[in-house]
């Protein structure tokens, strides 16, 4: 039988899905072992019970220093970061993108600069955001905003203009002005195309806030990786790794239910 | 008094000429069927009734006021495809004709009067047939369904012209009788001026009040672009049909 006829049934498809992560976690724990046992000093590759140690230092007693429990405030201050970058982000992009896909006066100077600035690095432009906007907040979620807007924007005016002409017509002849047509036909059919949008950047928003917070801040996860990098503390940076994989695979799990449970008649959402 | 009148319509896309001096009057309540070669104007022409476009040359007045130029409520349209709104249920797409006109602000009625317009959208819906699926989406209703509701969301308006762009042309043969059946009791039932465009020509003399072939009169080889359609032959059809209806009227108007 050819490759391309072969399926996996139920219990191989489960297997073959665990299968690349147990190799992995193999290979890494055979080489921590191996390590340790050549020097029981080794920072490079800790082993299970010393990132264990690290997690409960970091996530279940308080910080002498400031009271605080670390790994909880990193999340909490990352997360809020995130999450507001990100709906920024989206009401801009969403605002951007409809009167630039739907609207021809809008779309004519809108279209091409905002073609332009999504070719901005925002990495590049970071010290100008702290010049401008200081080393506080501000500038975090700004580099988030700045980064991911265009790219929302110019995906959602592409998929405005992917709504067809026909549908436009219609809602003309049932009554509808620019208004109520945006409103009622326009906004409701690009919002799940909006959250797998967002799906989608999840990866660039998560990398700028870290880069953000690697260079300027006092707390959050990217700040506290790049502090303990100073230490060699690989029992802290992988398992915060592994955390922040985890938050990022939580939300992208999270927006595709939504997008299933929000629009039922969405075809695109089960991907 | 014709309720259209075409007046010497030109409609050209850079230099391909697609319509030339179109002249047309039609009463109110005809059943036009358009029929001719593909790319002959047909759609050009019913996208002109529309105020999709407007024509280069000449002018089309409805009721003698020259036609909107832009698409609005007083002319209903059933396209082959994407008629109907995916992201709302039949009932809403019918129901939405009725909330957009009333409700400048949000385009959505509430409450009371919400509740009343999907009462309404739910009878005609019942109408067409489609009073067991009103709370599906259009992807989960076959292909007939969904031109089944596109009419039912064209109607709500009381629109005076419909416009239909091949409605039926992606249906099997069965469907597109009942179809036909419908269309004419709709017909019946309002004072409806109808454009209908079809590739069927059986289609279009068993339907129509009238038979309208596009055609080019004139040819050049050297520039196939140079010259437009008319309309070749005007046929009146169906007289029973159209005695009828003028039996209907003059009894109302007693």
């Amino acid at each position: 039988m050819r490759l391309i006829n072969r399926r996996p049934d139920r219990a191989s498809r489960l297997l073959l899905v665990i299968l690349p992560f147990s190799l992995l976690l193999f290979a890494y724990f055979t080489g921590s072992a191996t390590r340790l046992t050549e020097n029981p000093n080794d920072k490079l590759l800790p082993s299970a019970v010393q990132m264990a140690d690290a997690v409960n230092r970091m996530a279940f007693k308080a910080d002498t220093r400031t009271g605080e429990y670390l790994l909880w405030q990193d999340t909490g201050s990352s997360l809020r970061r995130l999450a507001i970058g990100l709906g920024i982000s989206a009401l801009l992009g969403l605002c951007l993108g409809i009167a630039s896909g739907i609207l021809p006066l809008f779309g004519a100077p809108l279209s091409p600069l905002l073609t332009v600035l999504s070719m901005v690095p925002p990495l590049a432009i970071l010290p100008i955001l702290f010049i401008v906007f200081g080393l506080g907040e501000l500038s975090k979620v700004m580099l988030i905003v700045i980064g991911i807007t265009p790219i929302l924007a110019r995906d959602l005016e592409q998929r405005a203009r992917e709504i067809p002409v026909e549908l436009l017509i219609k809602a003309q002849t049932l009554g509808a002005s620019t208004w109520t047509l945006i409103l009622r036909v326009i906004l409701p059919q690009l919002l799940p195309r909006l959250l797998i949008a967002l799906r989608l950047v999840l990866g660039s928003a998560w990398l700028f806030l870290i880069a953000a917070e690697a260079i300027a801040s006092t707390d959050g996860l990217g700040y506290r990786i790049f502090l303990v990098r100073r230490y060699l503390a690989m029992d802290v940076i992988l398992p915060y790794v592994v955390w922040i994989t985890l938050l990022a695979w939580l939300m992208d799990w999270g927006l595709k239910a939504l997008t299933r449970k929000a629009f039922p008649w969405y075809e695109g959402a089960r991907g | 008094m014709s309720f259209i009148s075409v007046q010497n319509v030109w409609q050209q896309y850079d230099d391909q000429v697609v319509l030339e001096g179109l002249n047309l009057s039609v009463a109110e309540g005809e059943f036009c069927t358009l029929v001719g070669a593909s790319g002959c104007g047909k759609s050009t022409f019913l996208r002109l009734l529309l105020g999709q476009e407007v024509p280069n040359k000449g002018k089309i007045l409805l009721d003698g006021k020259a036609l909107a130029s832009e698409p609005d409520a007083s002319r209903g349209v059933v396209f082959q495809r994407y008629s109907v709104f995916p992201h709302l249920s039949v009932l809403d797409n019918v129901a939405l004709g009725l909330e957009l006109p009333r409700s400048a602000l949000l385009g959505r009625l509430f409450g009371n009067a919400k509740r009343e317009a999907r009462e309404q959208a739910a009878v005609l819906l019942n109408k067409v047939g489609l009073g067991h699926s009103l709370d599906k989406y259009p992807t989960q209703l076959s292909g007939g369904m969904q031109q089944r509701l596109a009419i039912a969301q064209a109607l709500i308006m009381k629109p005076r012209v419909l416009l239909l762009d091949e409605p039926f042309g992606a249906l099997d043969p069965g469907i597109r009788k009942d179809m036909h059946a419908l269309l004419l009791d709709l017909w019946r039932e309002t004072q409806l001026t109808v454009f209908m465009v079809t590739h069927d020509l059986s289609e279009g003399f068993n339907l129509g009040t009238r038979l309208l072939v596009f055609d080019k009169v004139r040819i050049d080889p050297h520039a196939p672009g140079a010259y437009g359609a008319r309309i070749t032959y005007d046929i009146p059809l169906n007289s029973d049909r159209r005695a009828a209806r003028a039996a209907l009227d003059s009894l109302q108007q007693a």
